[in-house]
C-alpha cells in the first residue's frame, strides 16, 4: 500500500489488490448486491411457509390477525421508512462532502432503528404475558382455531428474523458513525455508507411486506 | 461498434512482455513466513491451501466411514457394530463428504488458488470475506464434530422431518454446524461471482475468459440462490426441535413434505455445486493435453449457465413417492429430462475438443477419460430415475446409491483429482511421480467399479439403502461392493502418498510443464504473494493453441518502473485487440 500512496492520490482505505477507487466502490457494492439476494431467499423459504400455510387455514390467520396491534405495526412502518430516507441523506451528505451531515444522518438512523426495536419489545413481551408463545408453548384461549399456534410460530419466527436483521444493521450504523466522528468518510470514500445503505433499504422493504401480511388481513 | 469508433475511443496501454520464472526465489510461500501469516492471510492462494488441506482431512475422515459402513454390510446380520452405530456412520458419511468435502472441493480449494490467476486479479474481490469464507467452515467443521461426540446423528444427510425433529441426539447442533458451513458457501458464491465481475484484467473479455472461471461461475450462481434456501430450512429444524413450532410437524398442523420441498429445492441444485465446477476442471485440461482450442467454447460455457438454471426446476423428481400431486410429479419428470441436454452438450463438446488433437496422456487427462466413463454412467441413470414408473420401483434402493455415487465420486472426485494433479505443479513447485499417478487412477478407476456396478444390480432387485440387515440373496453382491470399497481407498492412500512424496524432493516443476496456454500457467511457478507484479494484459484467448508459445507472454498494463523485461514491443486496445504488432 505504501508505494501506492506516494505515487496517487488514493484514500488510505484503498487496498491494494484493485486498480483503482471507482473499482473499489463498484465492486463492493456488486457485492452487497450480491449479498441481498441471498438475504431475499432466506426470508423467501419463510415467506414461501406463510403462503402455504395461509392457503391451508384462511380462517386462522384473519382471526389470529386480530390479536396484533395495527396502530403500533403502522407506527413501526413509519419509524422504519423514516430511518431508510435518513440513511440515504447520509449517502448524499457524504457524495457531497458535508462530513458533519454524515454523522447526524446516521445517528438519526440508528435511533430510528432503536425505536422500531422498543416497539417490537412491548409488543412482544405483550404477547408472553397474554400466553402467546411461539410453536408447543402457545398458552393462549383467545382465538376459536386448533391451530392458533402455527400462526404465531410464523409471526415470531418472521418478525424475529426481521429482527435480528435489524439489530445488525444498528451494529453497523454504530461502526458507521464511530467511524464518521473519526472522519474517515468524504466524497471520495463512502463506500461502507453506501453498501450499509443497501442493506438498510432491504430491511426495510421486508417489513414492509411483513406488515400487511400479518396486521392488516382481514 | 464499428471499428472506426473502437479505435477512436480505445485506450491505448503500453505491452512489454517477460518470461516467467521457473523457480524464482522470492514467492508467495516464503515472502511471509510462520504460523501467524498463514492464519491472518488474506492471500487467495494461502487459503486455497488451507481449505485443500481441511477438504483433504475431511475426505479421509468420510472415507474411514465409509468402509466401516462396508464392512459392517458382509454379512447380513451384524458384522461387528451395533445398528444404531451403523446409522449414524452412514449419516455422518454423507454429511461429511458433501458438505464438508464435496462443497468445498473444487471452489474453495482449487478455485480460490487459480480464479484470480485466470483472471489477471491480484486477489479475489473480498479477501479477508475469504478468509472468514475458511473460519466459517473450521467453525462449522468444529459443530459438526462436537454433535458427533455428544450424541451423535441418525437421521441420515437429509435431515428428513418428522424423524429430525424427533428422535435424540445431536440434531439440533448438527443442523446449526451445517447452517454455519451453508454461510461459508454462501460468501464463496458472493466472492466470487463479484470477482469474476469486477476483477478481469484489461482484455479479459468474456469470450475469453476460461471456461473454469465459467464453471465457478455457474456455481456461485447455485450457491447464492439454493444455499440461503437449506439455511432457512434448518433453522426451522432447530426450531421445530427447540421450540416445537409445527411448521413441518403433522401433529401441530405442519406438514413434513414441506420440508422435503424446501430441503431438495437447496439440495438438488447443490448437487450440481458438487459438479459444474468439475466440468470447469474437464474443459481446461482437455484443450491443454490435446493441443487444440476448445470445442464449442460458447456452447460449454452457456450450458453450465442453463444447467444451474433449470437445476432449479427439478426438485420434485425426489419426491416421487412422498404424496406429491401426480402432475406435479410429471412436470418434475419431464424437467428433470431437461437437465440431461446442456449435459450431453458438454460431452459431445469436450469428444469434439479430442478429436484430431495431438493428445498427451498425462495423468490428469487420464483421470479426466475415467471421469467420462463414471460420470456417462451416472448421467444416465439419472435420467433412468428420472421417469415416474421406473423411480417408483428405484426409489430408495442401492440403484439410487449407486447412481450419485457415480456422479458424485467417478464425476466429481475424479474430476477434482484430475484438477488436482493438473494445478499441482503450480500450486507447490514440483512434479508428483507420473507413473504411480497413472496406476493410482487405473486403481480407483477398477476399485469404483467393483464398488458400484454391483449396487446397481442389487438396487433393481430391491435391496433398500440405509438397511443394516438384508437378505442373504444380496449377499455376494455386498461382498463385491466391499472388496471395491477397499481397492478404492487403496488407490486414494496412494495418490495422498506420492503427492505428499513430491512436495519432498519431487522434480522441480518449470513455469509451464503442460505447454498449457492459459493464463496462470503464464506467470512464475511459484506465484509471487501478489501474483503479478504488474497488471497483465490479456492479449490472446486461454485456448489459442494455433498460436505459437512464443505469443502467450505476459503483457503488461502499467509504465515499467523496476526495469522487468525489455521495452514495449506492441500495443493493444483496451479490448484486447493488437493495434500495432512489431
Amino acid at each position: 500500500m505504501a508505494d501506492h500512496s506516494s505515487s496517487t492520490t488514493h484514500s488510505r482505505f484503498f487496498q491494494h489488490h484493485f486498480v483503482d477507487a471507482e473499482q473499489q466502490f463498484q465492486t463492493a457494492k456488486m457485492g452487497m448486491w450480491i449479498f441481498l439476494v441471498t438475504e431475499i431467499l432466506m426470508f423467501g423459504g419463510l415467506f414461501a411457509a406463510y403462503i402455504v400455510f395461509r392457503l391451508w387455514y384462511p380462517d386462522l390467520f384473519t382471526q389470529a390477525s386480530t390479536e396484533l396491534n395495527t396502530f403500533w405495526g403502522g407506527v413501526n412502518t413509519v419509524v422504519l421508512i423514516g430511518s431508510s430516507l435518513t440513511v440515504a441523506m447520509a449517502i448524499k451528505s457524504a457524495q457531497l462532502n458535508q462530513k458533519k451531515n454524515i454523522a447526524i444522518n446516521l445517528g438519526i438512523t440508528l435511533a430510528l432503528a432503536a425505536v422500531f426495536m422498543v416497539i417490537k419489545y412491548f409488543e412482544w413481551t405483550h404477547k408472553f404475558e397474554l400466553g402467546i408463545f411461539p410453536g408447543q408453548f402457545y398458552d393462549f384461549g383467545g382465538i376459536a382455531h386448533e391451530k392458533a399456534n402455527v400462526f404465531f410460530s410464523l409471526y415470531y419466527l418472521m418478525t424475529g428474523l426481521h429482527g435480528i436483521h435489524v439489530l445488525i444493521g444498528m451494529g453497523l450504523m454504530g461502526w458507521l458513525l464511530w467511524r464518521s466522528l473519526k472522519n474517515h468518510f468524504d466524497s471520495e470514500y463512502y463506500t461502507p455508507i453506501e453498501i450499509t445503505g443497501l442493506y438498510w433499504h432491504l430491511v426495510d422493504i421486508i417489513w414492509i411486506f411483513l406488515f400487511p401480511l400479518f396486521y392488516l388481513i382481514e | 461498434m464499428d471499428t472506426a469508433e473502437s479505435s477512436s475511443t480505445s485506450k491505448k496501454i503500453q505491452v512489454q512482455r517477460y518470461k516467467p520464472d521457473d523457480n524464482p526465489e522470492k514467492h508467495y510461500l516464503n515472502e511471509e513466513t510462520g504460523l501467524w501469516s498463514w492464519l491472518t492471510t488474506v492471500d487467495h492462494k494461502k487459503i486455497g491451501i488451507m481449505f485443500l488441506g481441511a477438504i483433504t482431512f475431511f475426505f479421509f475422515v468420510g472415507g474411514i466411514m465409509a468402509l466401516l459402513v462396508r464392512t459392517e454390510l458382509w454379512t447380513p446380520a451384524k458384522t461387528f457394530i451395533e445398528a444404531n452405530t451403523y446409522n449414524q456412520l452412514f449419516t455422518l458419511h454423507g454429511a461429511i463428504m458433501i458438505f464438508l468435502f464435496l462443497v468445498p472441493s473444487v471452489p474453495a480449494a482449487l478455485g480460490n488458488f487459480i480464479l484470480p490467476l485466470q483472471l489477471g486479479a491480484k486477489d479475489v474481490a473480498f479477501p479477508r470475506l475469504n478468509l472468514l469464507s475458511f473460519y466459517l467452515y473450521l467453525t462449522g467443521a468444529g459443530i459438526a464434530i462436537f454433535s458427533i461426540l455428544n450424541g451423535g446423528i441418525d437421521t441420515g444427510w437429509t435431515f428428513y422431518t418428522p424423524y429430525s425433529s424427533t428422535t435424540g441426539g445431536a440434531v439440533t447442533t448438527m443442523v446449526f454446524g451445517v447452517f454455519v458451513i451453508g454461510f461459508s458457501s454462501i460468501l464463496t458464491g458472493v466472492n466470487f461471482i463479484t470477482t469474476i465481475h469486477k476483477m478481469r484484467a484489461p482484455g479479459l473479455t468474456w469470450d475469453k475468459l476460461p471456461l473454469f472461471c465459467w464453471g465457478l461461475y455457474a456455481t456461485s450462481i447455485i450457491q447464492i440462490l439454493a444455499t440461503p434456501v437449506l439455511a432457512i430450512t434448518l433453522a426451522l429444524v432447530g426450531m421445530e426441535r427447540i421450540l416445537g413450532i409445527g411448521i413441518f410437524d403433522p401433529a401441530m398442523g405442519g406438514d413434513p413434505v414441506l420440508f422435503q420441498h424446501f430441503f431438495w429445492f437447496y439440495s438438488h441444485p447443490a448437487v450440481y455445486i458438487m459438479i459444474v465446477p468439475g466440468f470447469g476442471v474437464v474443459s481446461e485440461i482437455i484443450t491443454t493435453f490435446s493441443r487444440k482450442h476448445i470445442f464449442g467454447y460458447w456452447a460449454i460455457a452457456l450450458s453450465s449457465l442453463a444447467i444451474a438454471f433449470i437445476g432449479f426446476l427439478v426438485w420434485g423428481h425426489h419426491m416421487f413417492v412422498s404424496g406429491q400431486a401426480s402432475l406435479a410429479s410429471m412436470v418434475f419428470s419431464f424437467l428433470t429430462f431437461l437437465v440431461g441436454i446442456p449435459t450431453g452438450i458438454k460431452m459431445f463438446n469436450w469428444t469434439a475438443t479430442l478429436y484430431k488433437g495431438s493428445i498427451d496422456l498425462k495423468s490428469p487427462l487420464l483421470y479426466i477419460f475415467g471421469f467420462f466413463f463414471l460420470f456417462l454412467v451416472g448421467g444416465l441413470t439419472g435420467i433412468v430415475l428420472g421417469s415416474i414408473a421406473l423411480d417408483v420401483h428405484l426409489h430408495d434402493t442401492y440403484y439410487v446409491v449407486a447412481h450419485f455415487h457415480f456422479v458424485m465420486v467417478g464425476g466429481m472426485v475424479m474430476a477434482f483429482l484430475a484438477g488436482l494433479h493438473y494445478w499441482w505443479p503450480k500450486i507447490t513447485g514440483r512434479m508428483y511421480n507420473e507413473t504411480m499417478a497413472k496406476i493410482a487412477c487405473g486403481i480407483i478407476f477398477v476399485g469404483f467399479n467393483v464398488t458400484f456396478l454391483p449396487q446397481f444390480v442389487m438396487g433393481s432387485q430391491g435391496m433398500p439403502r440405509r438397511y443394516f440387515n438384508y437378505i442373504e440373496q444380496f449377499q455376494p453382491f455386498h461382498q463385491v461392493s466391499t472388496i471395491g470399497s477397499f481397492i478404492l481407498g487403496l488407490g486414494f492412500l496412494m495418490v495422498f502418498y506420492y503427492l505428499v512424496k513430491s512436495l519432498f524432493g519431487g522434480q522441480k516443476a518449470t513455469a509451464n510443464p503442460w505447454g498449457s496456454r492459459a493464463m496462470e500457467w503464464q506467470i512464475n511457478t511459484r506465484p509471487p504473494l501478489h501474483n503479478f507484479h504488474h497488471i497483465p494484459v490479456i492479449i490472446n484467448g486461454p485456448y489459442d493453441y494455433h498460436k505459437p508459445m512464443e505469443e502467450f507472454q505476459l503483457g503488461l498494463a502499467e509504465s515499467p518502473t523496476d526495469g522487468h523485461g525489455q521495452e514495449s514491443d506492441l500495443e493493444v486496445t483496451s479490448d484486447g485487440k493488437e493495434i500495432n504488432a512489431e
